[in-house]
């Protein structure tokens, strides 16, 4: 490692840590406010509220029907990981192990949906769904959810195949194996820590995805990211401190799958995805 | 391209097998499939039903009353005067950090709280702002107890609120992206620029920024096209029908509240050519730098 002993250097390492512990300290300080108020009794005007009590997750449970919605909302992203699943770890195998013509072209299909914002393709998108009346479904919100997890799958499993030596597959043919046996015996014992990873990342991004659901969901498929939104837009008909229990519902609703997740890949890795996978080990 | 003699007795299934195409390859097709109908088609769908208001006015009569009523063109400077700044802040201040971060060994526990805001996504962020950023939240309260303002600033329900929001939801997007980035570039090429006797800041001008423009600019494609489709934070924490009337808003409220799904697709259509637009400007630029390896070679 380069040595810098300058002032001037010094000073400026200084800086960047300055911002960079003022950023994570006020991502924390967003985080804590929502957890403190959803279990003060009144907070005004002070650093603390009051007292502290657990009623407000009781009500919030209450109001905001959360058992129904928490079930649609597991329903719902249960069903997107197993479809994405299925689509992408097969697009995955047959684009990792074959060259054929118009290969590139396939892949830039598989990158416009997570290059173009959700916003923008779910408006026509809602509108198409409408039009064959599956809008405002429980399969309507799936398909709207399916477009950009299907090629996240695709492109984190492409590199994770690749990694695979042939030869296996090859020997497993010799002896007998056909396509379906050399799935089930050889490839997937080797490709689950892969596709585990990529498929709670497909989780935590559908329980959390809030666009595509809130253009797509009817009134009975709604989840919870939507009706969290939906209830603090219209903050000032329930109390804050019960939109706030709600949002750590969601939160710890989110969080869980994202630490499961954390076990096997890398934080950069669900930013920048499977073709940067490369780089971090 | 035609093949030679001796295997023109080769089957159909070998010529193709011979050029990629069997059954592993046919796995490909439920996906491309499921994009083409589910992706492709419903923009083509949008595109074309743009072109078909519900109101008189020839088939332009959508894109003509959005460039000519003030309240609609005025949301894509509104837009632009959030997402530009919020994507050069993002990333003039991710590669300085990300500079430093490459050289901490331990990189998981910075990594993972910076994750933590792009899971829990604006909804929760903008809740959480709401009650942090109050007149009577933390962060007025701290600044007031150092005594750096006297009254609480307004930062809530306004402009700032949802540029602070982006900056908290994108910032951590563009770091990590620029972390990936910077530590793919071999450092043996920073070592032999300083033990040439290269300054830090000439190591950084001369050897890193060159080898980083053509990620930077990717880093600054995918900032600015998330920025640029903010929506629920702008309604929820901004000024919704005043200076954060984003273009997502004009589109969302043309759908569901006046239920003209052709104007709405106009503007979905709209914001997708500005969003273009910004993408190639920036591709352009970087094509003016230089290309080429990021790791060392011997010789």
């Amino acid at each position: 490692m380069i040595r810098d002993t300058t002032i001037g250097a010094k000073l400026w390492i200084t800086a960047v840590w300055a911002i960079t512990i003022f950023f994570v300290l006020n991502v924390l300080a967003i985080i804590a406010t929502v957890i403190v108020s959803s279990l003060g009794t009144r907070w005004l005007g002070t650093w603390l509220p009051n007292a502290f009590t657990l009623n407000w997750y009781a009500s919030a449970w209450q109001e905001f029907q959360l058992g129904p919605v928490l079930f649609v909302t597991f329903q719902i992203a249960f069903t997107v990981v197993a479809l994405s699943g299925l689509l992408g770890v097969t697009a995955a195998y047959a684009m990792a192990r074959r060259d054929f013509p118009g290969k590139k072209l396939v892949m830039f299909l598989f990158l416009l949906p997570l290059l173009v914002p959700p916003i923008t393709f779910g408006i026509p998108l809602a509108t198409v769904l409408y039009q064959f009346n599956v809008g405002g479904t429980f399969w309507g919100v799936v398909l709207a959810n399916l477009v950009p997890t299907v090629p996240f799958v695709i492109l984190v499993m492409i590199p994770f195949i690749e990694q695979i030596d042939p030869k296996v597959e090859a020997a497993a043919r010799v002896f007998g194996a056909g396509t379906f046996k050399l799935f089930v015996h050889v490839l997937m014992p080797m490709l689950i820590p892969g596709i585990l990873a990529s498929l709670l990342l497909v989780l935590v991004r559908t329980v959390a995805m809030f666009e595509l659901t809130f253009l797509t969901a009817g009134p009975t498929s709604q989840t919870l990211v939507v009706s969290l939104y939906y209830a603090v837009f219209a903050s000032g008909v329930r109390a804050v401190q019960s939109i706030d229990a709600m949002a750590v519902i969601y939160m710890v609703s989110t969080l869980v799958w994202l630490l499961v997740a954390l076990r096997f890949v890398n934080p950069t890795q669900i930013v920048a995805r499977g073709n940067q996978s490369s780089n971090a080990h | 391209m035609t093949s030679s003699t001796p295997q023109d007795t080769t089957s159909l299934r070998q010529k193709l097998a011979l050029r990629g195409i069997d059954g592993v390859t046919l796995l490909v097709l439920p996906s491309v499939l499921f994009v083409l109908a589910i992706f492709i088609y419903p923009f083509i769908y949008g595109l074309l039903l743009s072109f078909a208001p519900i109101r008189e006015g020839g088939m332009f009569a959508n894109y003509i009353t959005f460039f000519s009523d003030p309240y609609l063109y005025n949301t894509i400077a509104a837009t632009l005067r959030l997402a530009v700044p919020v994507t050069l802040l993002s990333v003039f201040v991710a590669v300085p950090v990300a500079m430093r971060v490459r050289l901490v060994r331990r990189q998981r526990l910075l990594t993972t709280l910076l994750v933590l805001p792009i899971t829990l996504g604006t909804v929760l962020v903008a809740q959480g702002m709401l009650n942090y950023l109050g007149p009577q939240g933390w962060f007025s309260r701290s600044l007031m107890l150092l005594h750096i303002i006297s009254s609480p600033l307004k930062l809530t329900n306004n402009y700032w609120g949802v540029f602070l929001s982006l900056i908290i939801t994108v910032f951590p997007f563009t770091f990590l992206l620029t972390l990936s980035y910077v530590t793919g570039i071999d450092p043996g090429l920073e070592k032999a620029a300083a033990t040439h006797g290269a300054s830090a800041w000439q190591r950084f001008r001369h050897v890193m920024l060159p080898l980083l423009v053509p990620g930077l600019a990717i880093a600054f494609c995918l900032t600015f096209v998330q920025a640029f489709a903010v929506f629920p934070s702008a309604v929820l924490l901004g000024a919704p029908s005043g200076p954060t009337r984003v273009i997502s808003i004009a589109a969302a409220q043309a759908a569901f509240e006046q239920y003209d799904f052709t104007m709405a697709s106009a503007i979905a259509m709209i914001m997708g050519v500005v969003q273009l637009c910004i993408v190639l400007i920036v591709l352009v630029v970087r094509n003016l730098f230089y290309r080429g390896a990021t790791s060392g070679g011997k010789g």
